[in-house]
């Protein structure tokens, strides 16, 4: 019988019980934990998100034991991290971290296979599971296979380092500021292929950022953490958006929530009024965000524009008080990315 | 000076075997030096990276070490291990820790943390993080280390010299002419160490092009 290089995708579960790390005797210094409790449904993406020093990284480093915690459990599938071996922990435990931290001297085809080599898989076995990652996260393995990380740009270094965390298929991924030391336009394009591959692989990933913009695009749920490492608010990003639990998070999610929130939703999910003349009004594809969509009414100055359907049929209009509407319901149907 | 020529052939010729063996030596005495000196070194770099406090002092040391005249050096240990090969050894030893020890450090510490972060992260064991990540990383700068140790200690051979006719290796050469006023001599002794030196250097350049192929694929992309 032989072994497939891609074993079946699974994920795990993860909860933060009671979770504490204290430094020295400082109560509130950087990067300490405070009573940290929180459950991360198998298959789900949670951002820790939180202002820096608010001990988010402490908590991601938690889980895979670089940090050992002063209190408390993190439980992996139910049973305590600190009960297994760590490096058997490690190993099956993706790390993507915002300096990649690809190893210079490795070719990128070894970088990738490094866990799989730790684990003793054939060199064959490698070698498969190692292009066919290339592949998936966007770089062809002929090319890329036996260049050196300092030959690469910095994207398709998180490309890499992404791959190389999902060697041996981890059941949970751990992901910090993965996507912050790349330009705008490339951590956008990252997040959305990011996105599109969890869609398939449908792994537990703990994702920390400082960007609440991030956040919100990225996380099923969000875990907003304060200054002294307390968990100030964990939701889906649609509630912590309509119902901050305290002034911290109204002020870290900004003023403009209410437009943030119309982002996590589309024309698709707005009920639409029956469509009169159409010339000349702007048309919507059933993707297009709430926030684009009324940014662009706005610029057009019309009443209203056209919603189509799947086929690129005219499906009814959409108007500036509907998207507002949209806004008072207490939880937007959320499809934006589903 | 009695009018005789700069180079006399003749001797040369006559002389080839005796030469061979003098670059044997001259290579035998180097590479004890460079070899103990540098296992003692790097276990004096390894204390040094777990114990930064220790580093300082010990770069004092090797560095005071480094100022003592190599003649006077050869000259006292006489006196303690008499004419045997450890004076000889000693001072090119001691000699090689200023070289070593500095770099050494230099290039452990020039492993960045993000790689070692990633490294601890994917679960390789203490163990193997230091034969696959830091040491190969550390490498640049260690063999760099082992270029320069080795061609400075090419050239002090020559001074054991003065420890009688069993040592110095191409030295004897030097030291010989000089008494006898014969030129040939000198320059074979000098010419012929300052050879070995550049082909050690370049052997060198070529271990750690092979040794170290990432690097030069840094120089050609982009």
């Amino acid at each position: 019988m032989t072994t497939p290089a891609t074993p079946t995708s699974r994920a795990a579960s993860l909860e933060f019980r009671g979770v504490t790390k204290r430094y020295g005797s400082g109560e509130e210094s950087t990067g300490a934990v405070n009573d940290l409790s929180f459950t991360v449904p198998a298959g789900t993406i949670c951002v820790l998100v939180g202002p820096s020093g608010c001990g988010k990284t402490t908590s991601l480093k938690m889980v895979n034991r670089l940090i050992e915690p002063s209190g408390g459990q993190i439980l992996l599938d139910g049973s305590d991290v600190m009960s297994e071996e760590v490096t058997a922990l490690r190993r099956r435990i993706g790390y993507v971290i915002q300096q990649v931290g690809l190893f210079p001297h490795l070719t990128i085809g070894r970088n990738v296979a490094v866990v799989p080599a730790l684990m003793g898989w054939t060199g064959e076995r490698q070698q498969a599971r190692t292009d066919e990652l290339l592949a998936l996260v966007g770089l062809d393995p002929g090319r890329y296979r036996n260049r050196y990380p300092s030959q690469l740009s910095g994207g398709e270094r998180q490309r890499v380092g992404v791959a190389r965390a999902l060697a041996a298929d981890p059941p949970l991924m751990l992901m910090d500021e993965p996507f912050a030391a790349v330009d705008p336009i490339v951590r956008e394009r990252l997040q959305d292929e990011f996105l599109r591959l969890q869609r398939e692989l449908a792994k537990t990933i703990l994702f920390v950022t400082h960007d609440i913009d991030e956040a919100i695009k990225m996380g099923d749920l969000i875990a907003v953490m304060e200054e002294g490492g307390r968990l100030a608010q964990f939701g889906p990003p649609e509630e912590i958006l309509a119902h901050p639990a305290s002034d911290f998070v109204a002020r870290f999610v900004g003023q403009d929530r209410g437009l943030k929130r119309l982002s996590l939703s589309t024309v698709a999910d707005l009920r639409t009024e029956p469509l009169g003349r159409r010339e000349g009004l702007p048309t919507f594809s059933p993707d297009t965000t709430l926030r684009d969509a009324l940014s662009i009414l706005l610029v057009a100055d019309t009443r209203g524009g056209v919603a189509l359907d799947e086929a690129g049929q005219p499906r009814g209009l959409v108007t500036v008080d509907a998207i507002a509407s949209a806004l008072a319901d207490d939880k937007p149907r959320r499809t934006a990315r589903a | 000076m009695n009018g005789e020529p700069l180079v006399r052939w003749d001797w040369l010729w006559a002389h080839l075997g005796p030469i061979a063996d003098r670059i044997g030596q001259h290579l035998y005495l180097t590479a004890i030096a460079v070899g103990v000196g540098f296992v003692i070194s790097f276990a004096l770099a390894a204390v040094s990276i777990r114990r930064r406090r220790l580093y300082p002092p010990v770069v004092v040391v090797a560095t005071a070490l480094y100022t003592i005249p190599s003649f006077a050096l050869f000259a006292a240990l006489v006196a303690i291990t008499g004419l045997s090969i450890l004076t000889a050894e000693i001072p090119l030893v001691l000699y090689t820790f200023i070289l070593f020890v500095p770099n050494i450090v230099a290039g452990f510490d020039a492993v960045p943390f993000d790689v070692l972060d990633a490294a601890d992260g994917m679960g390789f064991t203490a163990g193997q993080r230091w034969w696959r990540v830091e040491l190969p990383l550390a490498l640049p700068l260690v063999v760099a280390s082992l270029r320069l140790a080795t061609v400075s200690t090419i050239g002090l051979v020559t001074v054991s010299a003065i420890l009688g006719d069993r040592f110095g290796g191409l030295g004897y050469y030097i030291l010989d002419g000089y008494h006898r006023t014969f030129t040939t001599e000198i320059l074979v002794g000098g010419l012929l160490s300052i050879g070995l030196a550049v082909l050690a250097d370049l052997g060198f350049v070529l271990l750690q092009r092979v040794l170290t192929p990432w690097a030069a694929a840094r120089a050609v992309s982009r």
